[in-house]
C-alpha cells in the first residue's frame, strides 16, 4: 500500500469516525428559589377565546414543571461549533390559538422560513419587536392563509399582539442549527455533536442566561444540567 | 525675550509630545470604542453622501447639514437617535433615524419607505405630535433633508426603498360602501382599539405602547378641529395607505394581505362617517340617510376571504 493510499483511507476511517462518533449533550433546565405568579388571563374581552379555556389559562413568562423544572429555555451551542450555514428544512410554525402564542418560544435558525398562522375565530395582529431585525406588523384574520417570514440577524424578538394585550411570545433566531427549547419537565437534548469543545448557552425570557463549557470526544452523551435563580416578581 | 530661549525649545519638545499624543489618541481611541459596548456618549456619525430623488429634485446630504443641526436635532438629535434635548418633553417621542422605522410609508410593512414619503412628512407635519408643518423650507430643502437623515441608519446603504403599493381608482362612496365598511371595521377588530365610534376609546386601547415601550394612544377619528386630521395625509389615498401599510413602530399593523382593495374602499368610505366633525362626501350621503348605517347583508362572494375575487362587487349595486 503507497503512502497516499493510506493516507486517504486514513482520511475516510477519519471522517466515517467523526460521523458515527455524534455527542450528545441533554440535560434538564431548573430553577432555584420562588417564581413569580403566573396570574390567570382575563380573556372575556374576547368571548371565542376565553370559552377554549375551561380553566383560564396563565400568563406564560415563567412555565414550571415537577421537581423545579423551568420549560421555554432555549439551550444553544453558542461557540465552538462553525455554524456550517445549513438551514433546517423541517417547517416550523407559530400558532395563535385561544388567543395564545404556541409554541411561547420558537426557536429558529438564521435566514430559516417560518410560518405563522391564526387557528382563531378572531383577527390578531402579529407584532415583534426586533432591535437589529427589521421590523414589522402584520394583521392576520380568521381564516387567513399562514404568513411565512424569516429573519436574517441573530436576536431574541418578543412578540406581541396589540388587539389582545395578553399574548406574548418570543422567536429565537439563533446562528446554530444545534439548538433546543425546554420542555415537559425542563428537559433538553442536542445530539448530532461532532466531537469538540463547545460553550452552551441556555437563555430564559425572564431569568436571563447561563453559559457552560463540554467536550464531546466521541460518541458519548454528555449531561449538562442548569440551574436559573427565579426572581420573586 | 532672550531669557525665554531655552523655554522655547522646552516648549517645542512638549509641543511634539503633545503632537505624538493626539496621533495616538487619534488613531487609538475609535478602534477601540468599537470592540467595547455603547457606553456613555456615542461617538459622532460619520458624515456620507447620500442622495434623494423626489420628481425632479435631487437632495443632498451635505446641504442637508445645515438645516438639520438647526431645525431638527433639538428633538432628533445631533446622532439622529431621537434623543435631543427637547425629546424627554415629547410625547409621541421623535422618530428615532438610526433604526429607519417610519410610519407614513406607501410601502409595505417592514420597508424603507420611498423619498417622496418622507419629503412629504416633512411638509404635512404630523398631527397629534410635536411634529410642525415644515412648509417654511424649500422644496429642495425638505429634498436635503431627506439625504441627510439617511446618513443615520446602516439600512439605507444596504437596502433600496420598498415598492409603493397600488392604490386602485376609488369607486363612488354609497350608502352601502359605507354599510361594507362599518362590517369590515368590527370584522378586522378595528374597533378593539379605535372604539366602536372610532373615539380611540377601544378596549384595547389603554394597553397600548409603541416600539419603544412608550405609551401611545390610538387615533381618534371623531376629534374636533385639527386633531381629526390623519397623520399620513387627508386625502382618501393617504387613509387607504394608512391602513394598508400600517403605521410601523407603533400597534397599527398592515392590512395589505387581509384586505382586498375595493373592500378597502368601502372601509375607507366608513372611516370618513367617523370624523363627525368633517365635511365630506361620506358625511354628506350619510346625512341624507337621516344619519343611519344600513346593517351589512353578505354577499355570497364572501368578500372577506381573501382568495374571493373582490371585482365582482359592483360599486353602486344597491340593496
Amino acid at each position: 500500500m503507497s503512502n497516499k493510499r493510506f493516507s486517504l483511507v486514513l482520511m475516510m476511517v477519519l471522517v466515517a469516525s467523526s460521523a458515527m462518533f455524534a455527542g450528545t449533550v441533554s440535560g434538564k433546565v431548573t430553577y432555584t428559589g420562588t417564581p413569580a405568579h403566573m396570574k390567570p388571563i382575563d380573556m372575556s374581552k374576547e368571548p371565542s377565546c376565553a370559552k377554549q379555556h375551561p380553566t383560564p389559562i396563565t400568563s406564560e413568562t415563567v412555565v414550571t414543571g415537577a421537581n423545579d423544572a423551568l420549560d421555554n429555555v432555549v439551550v444553544y451551542i453558542s461557540s465552538g461549533a462553525p455554524d456550517d450555514g445549513q438551514i433546517p428544512t423541517q417547517a416550523i410554525t407559530y400558532v395563535q390559538k385561544g388567543c395564545q402564542y404556541i409554541p411561547h418560544v420558537l426557536a429558529m435558525h438564521v435566514d430559516q422560513e417560518f410560518a405563522i398562522a391564526n387557528d382563531d375565530q378572531t383577527s390578531h395582529n402579529i407584532h415583534p419587536h426586533p432591535t437589529v431585525n427589521i421590523e414589522w406588523n402584520l394583521s392576520q384574520q380568521a381564516g387567513s392563509p399562514p404568513i411565512k417570514k424569516k429573519y436574517d440577524k441573530p436576536e431574541f424578538i418578543p412578540v406581541q399582539c396589540n388587539i389582545h394585550p395578553w399574548m406574548h411570545g418570543w422567536f429565537a433566531v439563533l446562528k446554530t442549527s444545534h439548538y433546543d427549547v425546554s420542555k415537559d419537565g425542563g428537559d433538553f437534548k442536542l445530539p448530532n455533536l461532532p466531537p469538540g469543545k463547545y460553550t452552551i448557552t441556555a437563555w430564559h425570557e425572564s431569568y436571563g442566561t447561563q453559559t457552560a463549557d463540554v467536550t464531546i470526544s466521541g460518541n458519548e452523551t454528555k449531561e449538562v444540567n442548569f440551574s436559573f435563580k427565579a426572581k420573586p416578581y | 525675550m532672550t531669557s525665554l530661549k531655552p523655554m522655547r525649545s522646552i516648549g517645542v519638545t512638549f509641543f511634539a509630545a503633545m503632537l505624538g499624543l493626539l496621533f495616538v489618541a487619534g488613531f487609538v481611541t475609535p478602534a477601540s470604542a468599537q470592540d467595547e459596548p455603547a457606553v456613555g456618549p456615542k461617538p459622532p456619525v460619520p458624515f456620507r453622501n447620500t442622495e434623494s430623488h423626489v420628481g425632479d429634485i435631487t437632495g443632498h446630504s451635505a446641504d442637508g447639514k445645515l438645516p438639520y443641526r438647526r431645525y431638527c436635532a433639538g428633538c432628533h438629535g445631533d446622532y439622529g437617535d431621537a434623543n435631543g434635548e427637547n425629546a424627554v418633553w415629547l410625547d409621541p417621542k421623535p422618530r428615532d433615524f438610526t433604526i429607519a422605522t417610519f410610519k407614513c410609508r406607501s410601502t409595505l410593512t417592514g420597508t424603507l419607505p420611498t423619498d417622496q414619503d418622507l419629503f412629504n412628512t416633512i411638509g404635512r407635519g404630523l398631527t397629534n405630535s410635536n411634529m410642525p408643518i415644515w412648509n417654511t423650507f424649500s422644496k429642495q430643502e425638505r429634498a436635503d433633508l431627506v439625504a441627510y437623515i439617511k446618513i443615520f441608519s446602516p439600512r439605507w446603504e444596504k437596502e433600496k426603498a420598498g415598492v409603493p403599493i397600488t392604490v386602485p381608482a376609488e369607486p363612488p362612496v354609497t350608502l352601502e360602501s359605507i354599510s361594507h365598511g362599518q362590517a369590515l371595521f368590527a370584522k378586522l377588530e378595528c374597533w378593539k382599539c379605535h372604539g366602536l365610534h372610532g373615539e380611540g376609546d377601544g378596549p384595547s386601547a389603554s394597553t397600548l405602547t409603541d416600539s419603544k415601550d412608550n405609551p401611545i394612544r390610538p387615533f381618534n377619528f371623531a376629534a374636533a378641529g385639527n386633531d381629526s386630521r390623519f397623520k399620513c395625509g387627508s386625502t382618501n389615498q393617504d387613509i387607504y395607505k394608512i391602513f394598508m401599510t400600517g403605521v410601523d413602530g407603533t400597534p397599527m399593523p398592515s392590512f395589505a394581505d387581509v384586505i382586498q382593495p375595493n373592500d378597502a374602499w368601502d372601509l375607507v368610505h366608513f372611516l370618513r362617517t367617523l370624523q363627525v366633525h368633517r365635511k365630506s362626501r361620506e358625511n354628506d350621503i350619510l346625512m341624507a340617510a337621516h344619519g343611519v348605517i344600513p346593517p351589512y347583508v353578505e354577499k355570497k362572494t364572501g368578500s372577506l376571504a381573501p382568495a374571493a375575487s373582490a371585482n365582482e362587487k359592483v360599486p353602486g349595486g344597491g340593496q
